[in-house]
């Protein structure tokens, strides 16, 4: 399969410094990425420059096979959310947005999209209601239907497992495996190494700059992964949260 | 109270109020929803004072006031949503620089003109008298305008004020919709500041939206529900005004702070049950 998009040299500066550094790679169609390393070493900022959020200082990120309006995104939750008047149907609709162009109203077409992506995350029983009452695992559930609305080519998560319990987590890395078999190319930003080792095939560690991309098992034999994961790389047992097979 | 009506609905000025105000109260309200989610009400208030100023530029002049207030108070709704957008300037505090100078400039134009006289008492706080015929007319036309574009533009308004980045992200041109939320402002405020007063049109967009949340969890229910709230506080504020002969853009408001007492004490109820 072709290349989906390349990172090439893309460097984002904000005022304190440069927060991504130089960073090339290329992605395609079908990978499942996962982006880690530690807090403030740039992979929130490196996914904004791929969803076109951020304009990079220097260098750029070649959209080959997928266009802009085709990228479902899931941010790391703002603040100003939490406390939005808006039903969960009404903000996994907002998803189809990108798609319809000019068309002030949603099709049936849309409407039926997003009832599939609420039945496959399992939140049909609170459909209509309120999203600043739903607890924090719902409301991530609802945003990431909304992203799964949006794309059937490029998902961009970050962080999509924060504040869900082992359980949840464990089903919504399932859901994500089923999507990636069936062609969604994944770029997912996790500090949950154990379980984003587990499930991509490809890993990009950052630190500002790249310390390491390349295949999984690369990665789990290489020295920038064998830090991460702790001596139990060496061995069967990764840690994280969940439980594997 | 039927006297009291048939009386009102007698005068041609208190017709064209009620005409030109519902539309005002409707529109802002509509706006005031995605407005106050966004946390941009600095930037209604600001354009308020902004009309104000221009306004009094206007009247000074002796030129046609919506005909100067419009452009001028359009180019300012541009810059101030370029400053609250930026994030390496105070955004809040440039606005409240750029509000109360306009206002300054007003009030010392008025004061070096015409005079501090009962005219500009109406200006700041509201006069159902406002209405010219000719004004009547643009006025409409501008909140028809207000109005279809926000119906044809509601689900992307929606999506804007609830995740601009995600929207962004899925590839809607999120500055656009932003700038046209803040020129559909502009322009309301613009046509509403007359009978609403420059303190206080600003009310109108923030109240409704404000009120409706404290009951309704849809983002269309507290659209709907703004809309009709702003209308039947406008209308009974007018009533007042006509009755006890007080400003027009006060009385509307404090019926806007009635209504959102009773309806913060509905949804602390509805908490508790
Ligand atoms: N909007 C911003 N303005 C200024 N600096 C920023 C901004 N966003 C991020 N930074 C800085 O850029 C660096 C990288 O931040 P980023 O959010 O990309 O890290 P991260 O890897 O996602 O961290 P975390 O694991 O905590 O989510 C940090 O030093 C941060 O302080
Ligand atoms: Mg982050």
């Amino acid at each position: 399969m072709g290349v989906l998009f390349a990172c090439e040299s893309v460097s984002v500066k904000y005022d304190m410094g440069f927060a991504v550094e130089n960073v090339s790679f290329e992605l395609e169609a079908g990978d499942y990425l996962c982006i880690v390393g530690e807090n403030g070493s740039g992979k929130t900022t490196l996914l904004k420059t791929i969803a076109g959020l951020v304009r990079p200082a220097a260098g750029k990120v070649d959209l080959r096979g997928v266009k802009q309006s085709e990228i479902g995104y899931l941010p790391q939750q703002t603040p100003l959310q939490k406390d939005f008047p808006a039903n969960v149907m009404e903000v996994v609709l907002s998803g189809r947005l990108g798609r319809n162009g000019w068309l002030p109203f949603y099709t049936k077409r849309d409407k039926d999209s997003a009832n599939e992506e609420i039945v496959r995350l399992n939140i049909g029983d609170i459909k209509f209601a309120s999203y600043r009452s739903l607890s924090g695992g719902q409301q991530q559930r609802a945003l990431l239907a909304r992203a799964l609305c949006a794309t059937d080519k490029l998902l961009l998560l970050d962080e999509p497992t924060s504040g869900l319990d082992p359980l949840i987590a464990s089903e919504l890395y399932r859901i994500l495996r089923e999507l990636n078999e069936r062609g969604l190319t994944i770029v997912m930003v996790s500090h949950d190494v154990g379980s984003a080792v587990h499930y991509g095939n490809k890993v990009l560690h950052m630190q500002t700059s790249k310390l390491f991309f390349g295949s999984q098992n690369d990665y789990v034999a290489s020295d920038a992964g064998r830090r991460l994961l702790g001596g139990a790389a060496a061995g069967r047992r990764l840690p994280g949260g969940t439980a594997y097979v | 109270m039927f006297e009291l009506l048939g009386e009102l609905f007698s005068y041609p000025f208190v017709i064209r109020a009620l005409v030109v105000g519902i539309m005002v109260a409707l529109c802002a309200s509509l706006l005031g929803v995605s407005l106050v989610l966004k946390r941009y009400s600095m930037i209604g208030d600001g354009l308020s004072h902004v009309g104000f100023g221009t306004l009094a530029i206007a009247m000074s002049l002796n030129l046609a006031p919506l005909e100067v207030s419009i452009p001028l108070v359009l180019l300012a709704a541009f810059l101030l949503l370029r400053i609250s957008e930026n994030s390496r300037i105070k955004g809040d505090a440039a606005i409240a620089l750029i509000s109360s100078s306009s206002l300054a400039i007003g009030v010392v134009v008025i004061a070096m003109t015409v005079g501090m006289n009962a005219d500009v008492c109406n200006y700041m706080f509201g006069s159902i008298l406002a209405m010219k015929k000719s004004d009547v007319y643009l006025s409409v036309a501008v909140s028809i305008a207000v109005l279809v574009l926000f119906v044809f533009f509601y689900n992307k308004i929606f999506a804007v004020t609830f995740d601009e980045n995600f929207a962004k992200a899925a590839g809607t041109r999120t500055g656009v919709y932003n700038m046209l939320i803040a020129f559909l402002t502009a322009l309301i405020i613009v046509v509403g500041m007359r009978i609403m007063g420059a303190m206080l049109i600003s009310s109108l967009i923030i109240f409704p939206a404000l009120t409706a949340m404290r009951v309704f969890n849809s983002f269309r229910r507290v659209v709907i529900c703004a809309a009709f709230l702003s209308v039947i506080c406008f209308f009974i504020g007018i009533v007042f005004s006509f009755a006890l002969d007080t400003p027009a853009g006060a009385s509307v408001v404090l019926v806007n702070l009635a209504a959102f007492v009773l309806f913060f004490a509905l949804g602390r109820i509805r908490k508790l049950a």
